[in-house]
């Protein structure tokens, strides 16, 4: 058993060295959906996760309790709930979306949105406290608020799509219900890893769990180095 | 206590005779606790008025009224239409992680001023407040009263005709408060109107043409600086300018 191992991790590392084509059209594809639901994600969660910050309307808290619970949605559930919809029987089956990488885009972008959403909140929220009144005393307009805001958040933003980076990377259960794990289609690393160690092919899944752990601790070391740094008192007395 | 950016004018058709800003029976209270209580006061355009007064007085809570950070429980706060907003400068700045340029690139954008205008006016401002050694150096990590300055300059970014400082030296060392001082002059006698918060008696006698004495929200004295210093009214304000401790 031990030698099979041994024998399954010298094979991943070759084909991680002679860069398999499988393997790269496999990880290809998960940086493709990946970056592109961070990226929608951001574009939907910055401005909101900030709105709720500086805004100020009823029903907001109950808002923001929906977008703090929905950091932790099921992945297999949101994928469950988009199979439906995108099936033949579904209300969306006219955009044939399902099994395709948009679906997984779509499955990725849910699970990662509200946690832009939450952290950016929570930053801006914070960041209003030390700036709010001096904005609103040179006159600033709401979206200039918003925008000075952002600007200034940006080290601890660009921490927040990196943490929905990672949840997206990660993720298995939703891109396994609506993509359906299709070689050369919709297959990615995580679901990868799931068919080929259910089929004991260890290799590639190994492989394919190097590169993703390799990922992962990049995208925390990035981080980590993009962290504010020593900027200065925030006042000098 | 309510807030609010929004400031009340001297509608157009209203007669402007002198007047920067006129309040009439201010109050304004914080839950249960009343902190100005009917405030009337008329402050001529031009020349520096100071507000002075133990702690809890609720002179920067005027202020922040006058600015319009503040919506009055009751009463009204008018300022001159003529003046525009009112910029304020706070004790502590607090300044963006950016340049001493870039936060002021920041306010002369927020404060409308056209592109092609930017670079004259972002070099009178640092000349003025003596930072153009400055200008990239992060802001945060300039001393506190080169922070300070910034802070000041950034309020005159919008060209204000009225400036509000609210206790803008009382963290800083003597040098440091000479140069805002010099920054207070030089911007009155541009023909802005200033209103200082200020619990130095001495600055309050070095800068302010005319002085109000608040206390427990209601404004005890009123008068050219000189008279409200030497000569009060009440004893109360006596008591505050002897050094006692008012309670």
């Amino acid at each position: 058993m031990m030698n099979d191992f041994a024998g399954a991790f010298r094979q991943a590392f070759g084909l991680i060295v002679t860069a398999d084509a499988e393997l790269l059209q496999i990880i290809g594809l998960s940086l493709q959906v990946t970056l592109s639901a961070v990226a929608i994600a951001a574009m939907i969660g910055l401005p909101i996760g900030a709105l709720l910050a500086v805004s100020r309307f009823t029903g907001r808290g109950v808002v923001i309790v929906l977008m703090n619970a929905a950091m932790g949605l099921p992945p297999v559930v949101v994928g469950l709930t988009l199979y439906m919809l995108f099936s033949q029987a579904g209300p969306l089956a006219v955009l044939s979306l399902l099994y395709t990488p948009a679906a997984m885009i779509i499955a990725q972008t849910v699970l990662v949105t509200p946690i832009i959403i939450a952290l950016t909140r929570m930053t801006i929220a914070s960041l209003m406290l030390e700036h709010g009144e001096t904005l609103l005393a040179m006159r600033a307009s709401a979206s200039q608020r918003i925008i000075t805001l952002l600007i200034e958040a940006r080290p601890a933003l660009i921490t927040a799509l990196l943490a929905g980076m990672g949840r997206a990377l990660a993720e298995v259960g939703a891109v396994m219900i609506v993509g359906g794990n299709i070689n050369h289609a919709t297959r990615v690393m995580t679901t990868a890893i799931a068919l080929e160690t259910s089929r004991g092919e260890l290799a590639l899944a190994l492989a394919l769990g190097i590169i993703l752990l390799g990922l992962s601790l990049s995208i925390n070391a990035a981080a980590m180095l993009l962290r504010p740094k020593d900027i200065g008192l925030v006042h000098a007395h | 206590m309510h807030t609010s950016a929004k400031v009340l004018t001297f509608p157009p058709h209203a007669p402007v005779v002198e007047t920067a800003v006129a309040i009439t029976n201010l109050h304004i209270s914080d839950g249960p606790t009343a902190i100005l209580q009917g405030i009337d006061l008329t402050l001529s355009s031009g020349g520096i008025t100071g507000l002075i007064g133990p702690n809890g007085a609720g002179k920067s809570v005027l202020l922040r009224s006058i600015a319009g950070l503040l919506t009055p429980n009751r009463g009204q706060v008018c300022v001159a239409t003529e003046l525009g907003a009112p910029a304020m400068v706070f004790q502590k700045p607090v300044l963006l992680r950016r340049s001493v340029k870039a936060n002021l690139i920041h306010a002369l954008k927020i404060a409308g001023v056209p592109r092609h205008q930017r670079a004259g006016r972002l070099a009178e401002i640092l000349v003025m407040t003596q930072l153009t050694t400055h200008a990239e150096a992060p802001a945060r990590r300039l001393s506190g009263g080169e922070q300070q300055r910034l802070a000041f300059g950034r309020a005159l970014a919008a060209d204000p005709g009225l400036l509000l400082l609210d206790e803008p030296t009382a963290s800083l060392d003597p040098a440091s408060t000479a140069a805002i001082e010099v920054l207070i002059k030089q911007t009155a006698a541009r023909g802005v109107k200033v209103i200082l918060v200020t619990h130095d008696q001495a600055q309050a006698r070095r800068l302010c043409d005319d002085i109000a004495f608040l206390h427990h929200g209601r404004i005890l004295e009123q008068g050219p600086a000189q008279q409200v210093l030497t000569t009060p009214q009440t004893q109360t304000a006596q008591t505050y300018l002897d050094g006692a401790l008012l309670l």
